[in-house]
């Protein structure tokens, strides 16, 4: 991370800690709970606010490249939930893994993808995390299995994943995430049934923003109080639009599932403001007013932006810096998700299986024409 | 688009179009693969109306709820038209009750409506796309399927039908563009149909919802807004297990389904113009039953054939059409039976426009096919 000019700071007496009261989190069955008063360094602040706002940058860009074309089919916007992958990354330690579904930008870069190699991805250029060959949903970087397209699917993979943690006994967690729709998916609670049953290092977490696709939460779910979903499972309900209370809450769920007490149901309040993907304009099954409103006083950026100015941790002129700084980078990233080369047409027949399947061909149009297959590389996850 | 044709025709067949500059590429690739050629109807079906495949769709489902009381359509954000606006207005026409919501969960769209069906409602569920039925198949092959014969003919949840978009669609990716007919069509006890355009889907529909087995309706998604039709604003049905001859030949015959129809129709053009050789099309319509007389016939009289369809090669339904071919038209044949189709790859991403059988491809078949 680049840190601004020494001189800019020292220029007003800027406190180095402060403490914040967070909105106290909803318990389910739990004996303990994250506390509410939340300590945050500076260089904290600086680096929260520059996630969140790079991601915010990087779905604007995303959403513009969409509309001109260069981005084709399928592309699911973070922007309003910020809060919830940086609140959680914050609080992971190394080794810790991480899978989602479909609303993944965010996601990727936290995990480590560099904005260009997002929005490559989504353009379908070889600079792409995975280099143009998933586009939209499936973007992934070291501990972050995905990125899935099939809603829910990911949940039993988490659980599998947090059962590797446990069997190697690595110390890890494994975060993972699906949506308000997704929670209705019965894999879910076959995911959670294991979970519980084998004390697995897993915190399932639903990022509530209120609309499966374009159906409200009141109206698809029996139970809308996601966190108490797991039934015997403890969980804890937190505001998503506070990346402070998500890094606790987080922590909180961690700490369990490390002191062997997993699995943890996680269930954060959020919102999106773009529609589910982008041939959703968003506005037929919900009001503009709601959107205008939750971005005017929930806002996770603006909200931890004044909180920091607030509090003397940073001054305004850093933040605009800051802005400015990630303005490029997000600049510099589309001109490469769009001039950047596509992968070259050999690869359509690679990496579908392990090996050389023993005769190095793929049968492709016609029984007469064979694609050769190659394994490109070495697995990430496979060390 | 007749630009993207004129720079196709200067493209060499087959894999060659590969090598194709970047810069040019990026304009093919968003292109439609296909041109669509729309049927008509006689006079005598009455009054049409102008219709894309999503609207006649709409007219199939609108007309399902208005003759069968019974009738109920659910499933992902039906109730305010669907993501491709199958629904549309059906649920300010016909009521909450009658068109409703699920929540996001496939397995449970299938299993409560054969429950449904089982209990005497016809139940008429959407998939949201085809590559989401997964979640649904064991519901759908081991509960929908069986139940007439495990009950020994006592129960039956016949009054199902599902529909889901199904096959590429231009930018789709890997999860939005698969056509997963040939694991349906391994399913005895259902029926597995594709339509070609608007007034066959409407009629196919209506055939599916009040055909006595479950039903599954795949709806090519490309077509929904590119195919438009005078469609008959009556009530009709097309016969199931019914494939239609659309273009009468005698050297080749070419068969699909689905939006492919169109690319052979293409091809059968092609290879007069080009090769002067006279292509029979065929479009299967069903997958599950298939014709077998009508695809038998042609071949017999052509003795060469031609499979083409968008999933893979392997175990694709075109490797059972070809194997009852060869056993039932062997003598008549002049060459072996050809399959042109997706790659035995996952549906790509970036490189959909070289994953897709195409008219290059399937004309280069044709070329193979009478000179062998």
């Amino acid at each position: 991370m680049k840190l601004v000019s020494p001189l800019v700071t020292s220029a007003k007496n800027l406190s180095t800690e402060h403490t914040f009261e967070t909105k106290p989190s909803l318990m389910h069955r739990a004996e303990t709970e994250p506390s509410a008063t939340v300590s945050l360094t500076r260089d904290d602040a600086l680096k929260l606010y520059r996630r969140m706002q790079t991601i915010r940058r990087m779905e604007t860009a995303a959403g513009n490249l969409y509309k001109e074309k260069a981005i084709r089919g399928f592309c699911h916007l973070y922007s309003g939930q910020e809060a919830n992958c940086v609140g959680m990354k914050a609080a992971l330690i190394e080794g810790d893994s991480v899978i989602t579904a479909y609303r993944c930008h965010g996601w990727t870069y936290e995990m480590g993808a560099a904005p260009k190699e997002v929005l490559a991805e989504l353009t379908g250029k070889v600079s792409g995390c995975a280099r143009g060959k998933g586009g939209s949903m499936h973007m992934y970087a070291p501990n972050f299995y995905g990125g899935n397209g099939i809603v829910g699917a990911q949940c039993p993979m988490g659980a599998g994943i947090a059962l590797a943690h446990k069997y190697n006994k690595t110390g890890n967690v494994c975060l993972t995430l699906y949506g308000d729709g997704a929670a209705n998916q019965g894999q879910l609670f076959e995911a959670m049934n294991m979970a519980a049953l084998w004390d697995l290092p897993v915190i399932f977490i639903c990022e509530n923003n209120h609309y499966g696709m374009g159906t409200a939460v009141s109206r698809s779910s029996h139970n809308t109080d996601y966190y108490t979903r797991g039934d015997l499972i403890q969980g804890i309900k937190v505001d998503g639009m506070d990346v402070l209370a998500v890094r606790e809450a987080t922590r909180w769920a961690a700490e369990q599932c490390r002191n062997g007490n997993g699995p943890v149901v996680m269930e954060t309040e959020t919102y999106r403001y773009s529609g589910h993907s982008m041939s959703d304009p968003g506005t037929s099954y919900r009001t503009r007013a709601e959107i205008q409103e939750v971005r005017q006083n929930r806002d996770p950026i603006t909200s931890f932006r004044d909180k920091i100015l607030g509090a003397d941790l940073v001054t305004a002129d850093e933040l605009k810096e800051m802005d400015t700084e990630i303005r490029k980078e997000i600049d510099d990233a589309v001109h490469a998700a769009k001039t950047d080369p596509e992968i070259g047409m050999e690869h359509l027949s690679y990496d579908i299986y392990s090996d050389d399947l023993g005769h190095n061909m793929v049968r492709g149009v016609s029984p007469f024409v064979q694609l050769p297959h190659k394994v490109t590389g070495q697995a990430v996850n496979r060390k | 688009m007749s630009s993207i044709r004129s720079i196709a025709r200067h493209l060499k067949p087959g894999l060659r179009v590969l090598g194709f500059n970047k810069g040019v590429l990026g304009s093919v690739r968003n292109a439609a693969h296909f041109t669509y050629f729309p049927d008509t109807v006689s006079e005598a079906q009455g009054e049409t109306t102008r219709m894309n495949l999503f609207q006649s769709v709409n007219s199939a489902l609108d007309t399902a709820l208005a003759t069968d009381s019974t009738a109920v359509i659910f499933g992902e954000d039906v109730g305010f038209g669907g993501v491709f606006r199958c629904t549309i207005g059906l649920q300010d026409k016909h009521g909450k009750d009658r068109v409703f919501n699920t929540p996001l969960c496939e397995q449970g769209i299938a299993a409560f409506g054969i429950g449904l069906a089982a209990a005497g409602a016809t139940a008429i569920a959407e998939i949201q796309f085809a590559d989401y039925i997964f979640p649904a198949f064991d519901q759908i092959v081991n509960e929908a399927a069986k139940f007439r014969y495990r009950s020994g003919g006592l129960f039956n949840c016949g009054k199902l039908t599902i529909r889901a978009p199904c096959s590429a669609v231009g930018h789709g990716a890997l999860y939005h563009s698969q056509s997963p007919e040939a694991f349906f069509a391994h399913v005895p006890g259902i029926k597995v149909v594709i339509p070609r355009g608007p007034i066959k889907a409407k009629g196919l529909l209506l055939a599916c919802i009040r055909d006595p087995n479950p039903c599954i309706f795949f709806e090519p998604k490309v077509l929904y807004r590119s195919a438009v039709e005078e469609v008959p604003v009556s009530d009709y049905t097309e016969t199931i297990g019914k494939a239609d001859v659309l273009v009468e030949g005698d050297d080749v015959t070419l068969i699909g389904w689905g939006t492919q129809v169109h690319v052979l129709r293409e091809v059968a053009d092609l290879a007069a113009e080009r090769l002067n050789v006279s292509c029979e099309v065929i479009d299967l319509v069903s997958i599950l039953p298939w014709d077998r007389d009508t695809v038998f016939k042609s071949v017999c009289k052509t003795g060469r054939c031609l499979i083409s369809h968008e999933a893979p090669l392997t175990g694709g339904f075109g490797a059972e059409l070809a194997a009852s071919i060869q056993t039932d038209c062997f003598l008549n044949l002049e060459a072996p039976v050809q399959r042109v189709t997706g790659h035995d790859t996952p549906f790509p991403h970036v490189h959909e426009p070289f994953y897709m059988p195409t008219k290059w491809r399937c004309l280069e078949a044709v070329k193979k096919l009478v000179n062998y």
